[in-house]
């Protein structure tokens, strides 16, 4: 097939402050030279285009970082280049990560104009208090204001709430998912706080600075959050992703799907095809070697493998059991090249399929709800 | 070849930290075997755990050579001789190629239990005994006290007690003229057939198995052939040396002396301590009377943690056993460990060295089972059978009756800490046969269980008297006892690595404490765990670990999958180290922390 449906990546790695969460490739830097970040992520991505070339794009994603401080400028290049570049689905979904401040809301008509039609808020709290705790720059106020704008602008928004913080009780966070719904268009993110090595929580943390719920709480209010929103007409689609019919984020689906992807910008990752063999790129993860790497080399790879045999079968479960839908077997064959049940081992996969967590039909290998709720441990039953 | 009245043969015994290795190095000092520059602490323990836990486990020796106020040089043969009870064994060979014992006590302390066992073991050697009380410099030094305690503990006249300082060199040379006067000289007679003592055997990396002798009669020499005469094999003498500490050839060794031979011999299975060597060609009639073989009185399971490195222990194993005959080892299976080995040792102290040296010489991860004595068994049948594994417990309906070993334990302890111990003992089974008292301290001699004192005894009164007393045990023979297995099931399933077999009156509580323990270790899993503990079919205890309801990364980002491999990676790690039974994952960690038994 010609026109193989491919989503594209882009990541802009900078921040105005470090969420002390946040262990993703986000860095805070005085003033960023726009026009050469510009350039070379125009640059970066011809040489996609090159690595997977001959494609339909699907799905553009803008993450960071901070998208929303890229000029609406290099965002408008570089969605015509990748039109330019690839061939393009007309109901293309253009997603771009955005911070609810007030300055970011300004630019929310240029970025609607430069092609992007789908925002992701980091709302993350609708309580004052918790947003300073979290780190967060704005109010709860500002993010309303932000998220009205949005609606004005974009035919398809999201936003993200983090929830089971320290202190929060089931009650605290059933009355704020209400005042969420009330607010919510047709998709929310709803993550649980989790510590990750290398962020300021984790060493407060660590400290004993501050303590998670418990894992009988945290399992409470992730129970009370499927329930409600199963109820409001926005079932989980994704462990933490949760939509109304159709309104899926389908460049993310690409991940879960383990569809090919390409990914440009600092420590981007993409998956794809190359003949058969599906091909793994990351790129350079620090911004000034990446940017240094792009301008000499016109890319910055850091490291190009081939994913095969178990390793495949591997990442292809982990990113298919957080769905609710499942792993469809007759894809993932044509992708792996083996039916995941086949895959498995049949001693392993019988008693998580006689407990409830598993279920297997002629189309489908899927996760339960109980069976997503504690997919590391099924993870670890299957395949470790 | 020297004269007889001017060798004398010793060995030095003390309890342990008294100072008996640093007497040793000072003696070696003293005579020149070593400089001051090659003077370091503990130059007879060469291995890295006898120099660390202060202890010696092998017997080792050295001969000095000591020009004496008189004008004569003497040859001193210095026997060094383990302290601790566990290598009485090795004590009482040692002390049987000797003829007299410089009972080391340390001044400011006083009798400790080993002294008191180690001194018994002199005694009954028929040696010469001279005290020395060491650490005369330190200035809580009370030698009039432990004089006096010598006197009325141990029952030897202290009158002509030597004072030293093993540290600074205070009192040595008396000590040495004390030696070449007050010990005997060895009896011999060097044109009778010959007659040697092999008192020990161990493998060198360089010279091959090497045997330490001690020569009654006649003379061993460079290129005759040998007979061992209890193993009846013959060998030609390649080599004959003493220990000057380094091995150095001699043309002969003759009556009364002490050195090593090496005589192609390729294992140590081929000699057999106690045994006598006699000239092949005009043997002795009669042999020496040698000693009793070494019996194992602890057993337990040695695991590899990865079960690919099952090879590697047996090798491991194999090469311990070539320095260490005492203990003994066969292979073994555990549904819920693996393969692993089954191993005897000498007691709890033999153990955890056996394990020690495992994990650091030869780089080993390892499960030990909960350490389990020789149970002797009476089956309806009429038949009876020795247990030493839960696992090999019969069924019980076809048991007659067991019997199991009991200790005589002495236990010194300073008198504030004596209530704690006697409860300890009286929770242990335990029946007073003595209580006295030497000054602020009290001696209690119980008779008690093996089996008891196996589970952390040792530790708990350590730990109850801040280190302060001391313990020493010999066995004291078998009695009847109502004794059943007490098993351990996760979801039903027994967990043989934790059955252990307890007196009847103790299986409840134990039992109620295992499970209450595992129940902290296991981790919560996907599937409710049942955790009993069961005499034959009935339970005695229950816990229950609820499944887990969470366990999940919320967020997954991007494109990046390497992160959810990382976990992927550790959780595959982690499997490893978790042993299966049934649908319950038990980690390694688990079965180590529930058998470390704690009373409480």
């Amino acid at each position: 097939m010609s026109a193989a449906p491919l989503g594209v990546y882009v990541h802009w790695p900078f921040c105005k402050s470090k969420c002390p969460y946040c262990d993703f490739n986000s860095h805070v830097r005085e003033g960023v030279e726009q026009a050469r970040w510009r350039a070379a992520l125009l640059r970066e991505l011809e040489h996609a285009a090159r690595e997977a070339p001959g494609r339909r794009i699907e799905t553009m994603f803008f993450g960071g970082g901070t998208p929303s401080l890229m000029e609406p400028a290099t965002v408008a290049a570089l969605i015509a280049r990748a039109r330019q570049l690839w061939d393009t689905a007309p109901e293309i979904e253009i997603t771009l990560e955005a911070n609810p401040t007030s300055v970011e809301a300004g630019r929310f008509a240029a970025l609607a104009e430069a092609g992007v039609n789908r925002v992701s808020l980091g709302v993350q709290a609708l309580e004052t208090a918790s947003l300073k705790f979290l780190g967060r720059e704005h109010s709860a106020d500002e993010a309303l204001e932000a998220l009205a704008t949005a609606r004005r602008h974009f035919a398809r928004h999201s936003f993200d709430l983090i929830y089971a913080r320290p202190g929060q009780t089931p009650e605290a966070w059933a009355a704020e998912l209400e005042r969420a719904l009330a607010l919510a268009g047709e998709h929310l993110s709803l993550y649980q706080l989790t510590i990750e090595r290398g962020t300021r929580f984790f060493t407060d943390h660590a400290r004993g600075g501050f303590a998670l719920p418990d894992e009988e709480a945290s399992a409470a209010m992730f129970e009370q959050t499927q329930a409600r929103l199963e109820r409001a007409g926005m079932p989980a689609y994704e462990i933490s992703n949760h939509a109304r019919p159709g309104a899926a984020c389908r460049h993310n689906l690409i991940y879960w799907r383990y569809q090919d992807y390409v990914g440009i910008g600092p420590g981007a990752h993409g998956r794809f095809a190359v003949g058969n063999a599906k091909q793994a790129t990351r790129r350079a993860s620090g911004p000034e070697a990446w940017l240094e790497a792009v301008e000499r080399d016109g890319h910055g790879t850091a490291e190009t493998s081939t994913v095969e045999g178990q390793d495949l079968v591997e990442e292809a479960l982990m990113m298919g059991l957080r769905l609710a839908d499942g792993i469809d077997r007759a894809t993932f064959a044509s992708v792996a090249g083996t039916d995941p049940v086949e895959a498995l081992d049949a001693a392993r996969l019988e008693p998580l399929v006689r407990a409830g967590f598993l279920e297997i039909d002629a189309t489908h290998l899927r996760a339960t709800s109980a069976g997503r709720q504690r997919l590391n441990a099924l993870l670890e039953r299957l395949i470790a | 070849m020297t004269d007889l009245s001017l060798i004398r043969n010793f060995s030095i015994i003390a309890h342990i930290d008294h100072g008996k290795s640093t007497l040793a190095d000072r003696l070696l000092l003293a005579c020149g075997a070593v400089t001051e520059r090659e003077f370091h602490d503990q130059m007879l323990d060469s291995m890295d755990i006898e120099r660390e836990r202060g202890i010696t486990i092998k017997a080792q020796t050295v001969r000095l050579n000591y020009p004496a106020q008189d004008g004569k040089t003497y040859v001193l043969n210095l026997m060094d001789t383990p302290g601790h009870v566990d290598f009485a064994y090795e004590v009482s060979r040692s002390l049987a190629a000797c003829e007299g014992s410089l009972l080391v006590v340390d001044a400011s302390q006083g009798v400790e239990a080993q002294t008191l066992a180690n001194a018994y073991h002199a005694i009954d050697a028929n040696h010469e005994i001279i005290p020395v009380l060491n650490k005369i410099d330190l200035p809580s030094a009370e030698p009039e006290r432990v004089c006096r305690e010598i006197e009325d503990v141990v029952g030897i006249d202290t009158s002509e007690a030597v004072k030293v300082s093993a540290k600074t060199g205070i009192g040595i040379d008396d000590l040495l003229e004390a030696m070449v006067k007050r010990l005997p000289p060895p009896k011999g007679d060097r044109d009778a057939p010959l007659k040697a003592l092999l008192v020990d055997s161990w493998y060198d990396p360089y010279l091959g198995v090497v045997t330490l002798v001690r020569v009654q009669d006649g003379v061993l020499r460079k290129g005759m052939k040998i007979r061992m005469m209890a193993a009846a094999a013959a060998y030609d003498l390649d080599k004959v040396g003493v220990f000057k500490p380094k091995p150095t050839d001699v043309p002969e060794l003759g009556p009364g002396e002490i050195g090593f031979i090496i005589a192609g011999i390729k294992t140590i299975a081929d000699c057999k301590v106690g045994d006598t060597i006699t000239d092949d060609r005009k043997p002795a009639t009669e042999m020496l009377s040698g000693f009793k073989p070494s019996v194992p009185v602890v057993f337990c399971g040695l695991f590899p943690a990865d079960a690919a490195e099952f090879e590697t222990l047996r090798e491991s194993l194999s090469k311990l056993r070539l320095n260490d005959s005492s203990f003994h080892f066969e292979a073994e299976t555990s549904a819920a460990l693996g393969f692993g080995f089954r191993c005897g040792f000498l007691g709890l102290l033999h153990l955890e060295i056996v394990q020690e040296r495992l994990e650091r010489e030869f780089n080993l991860d390892l499960v030990t089972t909960a350490p389990s004595v020789v149970y002797k068994v009476k089956m309806v049948d009429g038949t009876s059978m020795e247990l030493h594994n839960p696992a090999d417990y019969p069924d019980p309906m076809k048991i007659e009756s067991m019997e199991e070993p009991w200790i005589k334990a002495t236990i010194i302890t300073p008198d504030e800490h004596l209530g704690s111990v006697l409860t300890l003992c009286q929770e242990r089974r335990g029946q007073q046969i003595e209580l006295t008292y030497a000054g602020t301290r009290a001696m209690a001699v119980y008779r008690l269980p093996l089996n008891e004192v196996v589970f952390d005894f040792y530790d708990r009164l350590k730990s109850m008297t801040r280190g302060y007393a001391s313990f020493d045990y010999e066995m004291d023979g078998y009695e009847e006892s109502e004794l059943v297995k007490l098993a351990i099931l996760v979801n039903a399933e027994p967990v043989d690595a934790l059955s252990m077999i307890v007196h009847k009156n103790a299986a409840e509580s134990r039992g109620r404490q295992l499970c209450e323990r595992l129940k902290d270790l296991i981790p919560r899993q996907l599937f409710k765990i049942a955790i009993q503990a069961a005499i034959g079919g009935r339970v005695i205890a229950r816990e229950t670990i609820s499944p887990m309801r969470k366990d999940v990364l919320a967020k997954c980002y991007g494109g990046d999958i390497s992160r959810k491999k990382k976990l992927l990676e550790k959780q595959k790690k982690g499997k490893k180290r978790m042993r299966q039974i049934g649908e319950v994952e038990i980690p390694q960690s688990a079965f180590i922390a529930a058998l470390k038994m704690d009373s409480r």
